[in-house]
């Protein structure tokens, strides 16, 4: 278990270094994306229309953030992460298409993201859920906003955040997954947990 | 009488408290998980959920972004004199509190998928009634519920044949399916009844009861002892990283059952269990599980 400070851009080279339970604090620029913008930045994309923000090399977090707005200038009030599983099914082609570098969220992620990961040198990290006022002490400025009529969960934050962590890497560029053995070892719980509640099996 | 425009005020620094101070008895449940934990990950899970409560009451800020659907569960006198007027009082505490707090707007149309921005909507706040007969009191709790501990939600008739213990596998079925999707530790509302919407609304009954409360009849109680044990025993643990605490606390509800049916309900919810509960007498307010209030609002 090795502890990381990276700062984006990020390169292929280092984020290649990580593996599964090692630990990475980040600081640089972090573009929150959920449900709604996924699917409409894979639309632009596969149009060949161009997002207005540049995911390359930056970090994704599955986020609908709590905001304000004094004056024209916004803050990040409180900033955990939403469950990943969700975006699943936009995330493979999200890396290939934008070569975002590291991907951050709760709750893990499956099979096509992994394989993504390793084809396009990616990782997927974990924030713990619930923790949003601790994730935005760390945010220190909204560059900007866009897609805002999607609603305030659902639009890209571009945020600028300093030694946010810790972030635990659940998927490594090697496409190995944290939760392959978990799951296992949960499986086998399950016995365990019926005999207590006096099931036979 | 209290003024409307008093309690109303109440009311929203009841949902702001809610949203970013937890009530003692979570914050003292998280506490003892992170002490029991052994495993470094999983302790450093705790760890980064204590430092976030700190941070959200030094800062003001929200304990989670996800400020959750607003619901209010009411017990109210028969006499209760703003018994008319409360709907419209929740409905404007909720507005003005997602304002000042601030919350994120999480009432989204069903049918065309637009956030009206306020937290209220068709039905939002939800407003969950128990009337006092003789009582010119009230008693008002608001759970601010957030969306990701909603994916176990279940309701679900099983033949009575399967037993009790049918039900509680179903129960620990659905949290071994989820993991850590929930946010782990989660608290679990269990209810058992003849039907689905009675089995529902026991369950959020249960989930309602402060942490450590057992249910007064002892068998129940077992059985809630049974089933924290058993879903911990799976050893999703915190964040679902692994580890000893994956539910901090396990309640159950019943009622009677049709001979033919026994309905389960399962309502979830994540670590950051946000409830606050205020009382409104004939002339005063009096806050009960965030008591500092007291001092503020006078």
């Amino acid at each position: 278990m090795v502890e990381y400070h990276f700062s984006t851009p990020i390169s292929k080279e280092e984020v290649k270094k990580l593996r599964i339970g090692d630990t990475l604090f980040l600081s640089g620029v972090v573009i929150s994306a959920r449900d709604a913008a996924h699917k409409r930045a894979l639309e632009h994309l596969r149009n060949g229309k161009p997002l207005p923000v540049n995911f390359s090399g930056m970090a994704l977090y599955h986020l609908g953030p709590v905001v304000k707005k004094e004056g024209d200038k916004w803050s990040i009030i409180s900033a955990g992460p939403t469950t990943s599983t969700r975006l699943e099914m936009y995330e493979a082609e999200f890396i290939e298409r934008t070569g975002v570098r590291v991907i951050i969220g709760k709750g893990g992620m499956g099979l096509k993201t992994a394989e993504a990961c390793k084809k396009f040198a990616a990782v997927y990290t974990m924030f713990t859920g619930g923790c949003g006022a601790l994730a935005a002490k760390s945010v220190k400025e909204v560059e900007k906003v866009e897609w805002l009529d999607l609603g305030v969960p659902e639009a890209l934050w571009v945020m600028h955040v300093s030694n946010f962590g810790p972030l635990a890497v659940a998927i490594d560029s090697n496409g190995k997954n944290f939760y392959d053995d978990l799951k296992k070892q949960v499986e086998c719980n399950l016995k365990k947990a019926y005999t207590i509640i006096g099931l036979k099996v | 009488m209290v003024p409307p425009s008093f309690l109303k005020e109440s009311i929203v620094k009841m949902i702001s408290a809610a949203a970013i101070y937890l009530a003692d008895d979570v914050k003292d449940a998280l506490k003892k998980a992170y002490e029991n934990e052994d495993k470094p990950v999983a302790k450093s899970i705790f760890k980064s959920i204590l430092d976030n409560i700190r941070v959200a009451e030094e800062e003001n800020r929200p304990i989670c972004q996800d400020t959750g659907t607003v619901m209010f569960y009411v017990k109210a006198g028969e006499k209760f004199p703003l018994l008319g007027k409360l709907p419209n009082i929740l409905k404007e505490s909720t507005i003005e509190a997602t304002a000042v707090t601030p919350l994120r707007p999480n009432a989204v149309d069903v049918i065309v998928g637009k956030n009206s921005g306020d937290n209220t909507g068709e039905k939002i706040p939800w407003i969950q009634w128990e009337i006092l007969p003789e009582s010119d009191e009230a008693e008002i709790t608001v759970l601010l519920k957030g969306g990701g501990s909603e994916k176990p939600s279940l309701a679900k008739t099983i033949p009575p044949g399967l037993g009790v213990q049918g039900a509680l596998k179903l129960v620990i079925d659905d949290i071994f399916e989820v993991g850590p999707e929930p946010c782990p530790p989660v608290v679990m509302g269990v209810g058992l009844g003849p039907a689905g919407d009675i089995a529902m609304a026991l369950a959020k009954k249960a989930l309602l009861h402060p942490l450590g409360k057992k249910h007064p009849r002892a068998d129940v109680a077992e059985l809630e002892d049974k089933l924290l044990n058993a879903i911990n025993a799976l050893e999703w643990g915190p964040n679902g990283v692994g580890g000893k605490t994956t539910a901090l606390d396990a309640h159950i509800e019943i009622a009677h059952r049709h001979p033919a049916s026994m309905a389960v309900g399962v309502i979830v919810n994540c670590w950051a269990k946000r409830t606050s509960t205020l009382k409104v007498t004939k002339d005063s307010v009096e806050f009960i599980t965030h008591k500092f209030l007291n001092s503020e609002v006078k």
